[in-house]
């Protein structure tokens, strides 16, 4: 079958077929109850959010028997939001892996006077004397150049971070490294 | 032509459309002026430099502010979706661009609907989103770093961010990988794997791997893969063969970053100055000639 006969398939007759199904670039959100979900649900919606609420696959059911499935790629961004409404959720998960978990491997090489950290995609790179940030490094999404504007040149301890001016999965992996590095550098 | 597709971290830019132009350290398309530091501009300016040298016309950029929320990549996305079936580019290079399953199927049916078949080449964000559709095969390169790689080894993944540890755990087993990103369907049909070692590879193995010169001190430089995609890039709108051209700029990548003597704190701007005479000196070395481009000459 040729590439644009499959798009088709895929775009039209096939989705409609099967308009149930999750796209893998969702995610879903794993509440305590009821009310928690709905509430998460007007608020994302108000912010312009593209949400659904629909029943758990067999691997999440540890919460209520709803959660809310949503682009995965902006789950920093989300988080926040929920957070500051103080709606945490219990879980957030791939709906194409349910049990996937976040990345929790870090390299670290040492240059020296420079010290870099990779989690995931993401590399961020310190001067050790001096603790300011010299270089990031990797990921693929939007924010990752706009990430690296506003951290390179600053003190590791005074740098705004990533889950307060990201916005996407690879933010949350820079976040991670910023974390695993000031681990590393701390007394 | 080669046309470079991606995003800048300034929110407010609109879709910005027009033949790129490197001026001092900055890139500049359709009147609008972009920093090099990383990033889509990073890959124009080694796009452009690489271009120069062979003789091409500089490449074509399609620019739209995103700083990570999504909404400048959907436009854009809807730009293209619109308007490529109407176009005639040679090589098309996907870049930094919010992941979206729906709007990449949409372009992909548009370049379908093109009257010539482009070479397709995904990096960062667009090589995401191309595994996570399940249709990499449908594209002629990725330029992954190994992490990325890592990602396109797991058969689970949607984002690297959940790449499994098992696999991040093979950083030394690059041919591995490859083969596993290959056996799942997760892979185009040739890759450039970068890392200490660089790796060429399509489905029945790898083609080719170029070590030298190694410069440690690049893997931090934020931009560093985003200059290699450009080098690419421009080798490939050359009408070399994708293999030939991957191994090119892969040593061209290197020799640049040696120029530089770079060190874990420089910027990518030092290293893009360095790229036109790195191609000039390792494309003769390499039995091409820089000059006016030579359509099948390869």
């Amino acid at each position: 079958m040729t590439l644009l006969a499959r798009l088709k398939g895929a775009l039209t007759g096939k989705k409609a077929a099967s308009s149930d199904l999750s796209s893998p670039d969702r995610g879903f959100l794993v509440f305590e109850n009821t009310s928690e979900v709905i509430a998460a649900e007007n608020l994302l919606r108000q912010a312009g959010w593209k949400v659904r609420v629909m029943g758990p696959p067999a691997e999440i059911r540890r919460g209520c028997d709803l959660v809310i499935e949503f682009p995965l790629i902006e789950r920093l961004e989300i988080a926040r939001l929920l957070q500051s409404a103080q709606l945490p959720p219990l879980e957030v998960v791939p709906v194409s892996g349910p049990l996937l978990q976040p990345v929790d491997l870090f390299h670290t090489v040492d240059y020296g006077d420079y010290l870099m950290v990779r989690a995931a995609n993401m590399k961020i790179c310190i001067d050790k004397r001096s603790q300011v940030i010299v270089n990031i490094s990797g990921g693929g999404c939007p924010d990752v150049p706009h990430l690296a504007a506003r951290m390179v040149g600053q003190h590791l301890t005074s740098t705004p971070q990533p889950r307060d001016i990201g916005h996407t999965l690879c933010g949350y992996a820079l976040q991670l490294a910023y974390e695993e590095l000031r681990r590393q550098c701390s007394p | 032509m080669l046309a470079i597709i991606g995003t800048v971290p300034d929110a407010a830019v609109p879709i910005t459309i027009g033949p790129a132009e490197l001026v001092g350290q900055e890139v500049a398309v359709a009147g609008r002026s972009f920093a090099v530091n990383r990033g889509t501009p990073a890959l124009l300016a080694a796009a452009i430099a690489t271009s120069d040298v062979l003789g091409l016309p500089p490449p074509m950029a399609y620019l739209v502010g995103d700083i990570g929320r999504g909404d400048g990549s959907r436009r854009l996305y809807a730009h293209l979706a619109a308007t490529l079936p109407s176009l005639d580019h040679e090589v098309l290079v996907f870049h930094y661009l919010q992941p979206d399953v729906d709007w990449h199927g949409r372009v992909l049916l548009a370049i379908g609907e093109m009257r010539r078949r482009p070479l397709l080449i995904a990096d960062a964000g667009y090589m995401y989103v191309a595994k996570m559709s399940g249709q990499a095969a449908d594209y002629d390169l990725f330029t992954p770093d190994v992490g990325e790689l890592s990602f396109l080894a797991d058969d689970q993944a949607p984002h690297p961010f959940y790449t499994r540890g098992f696999l991040l755990h093979m950083d030394e087993e690059v041919p591995e990988m490859i083969a596993r990103a290959y056996q799942y369907g997760n892979a185009a049909r040739h890759l450039l794997v970068k890392g200490k070692r660089d790796y060429v590879a399509c489905p029945t193995g790898i083609l080719a791997e170029i070590a030298t010169p190694s410069v440690a001190t690049m893997e931090p430089v934020g931009g560093t893969g985003d200059t290699l995609t450009g080098i690419v890039a421009a080798l490939v709108a050359s009408r070399l063969p994708i293999p030939r051209a991957a191994e090119a700029a892969a040593h061209i990548n290197r020799l640049a970053g040696a120029m530089a003597r770079p060190t874990p704190a420089t910027q990518v701007g030092e290293l893009i100055a360095c790229i036109a005479p790195a191609a000039a000196q390792a494309l003769p070395d390499l039995g091409l000639y820089p000059g006016p481009a030579r359509p099948g000459s390869a």
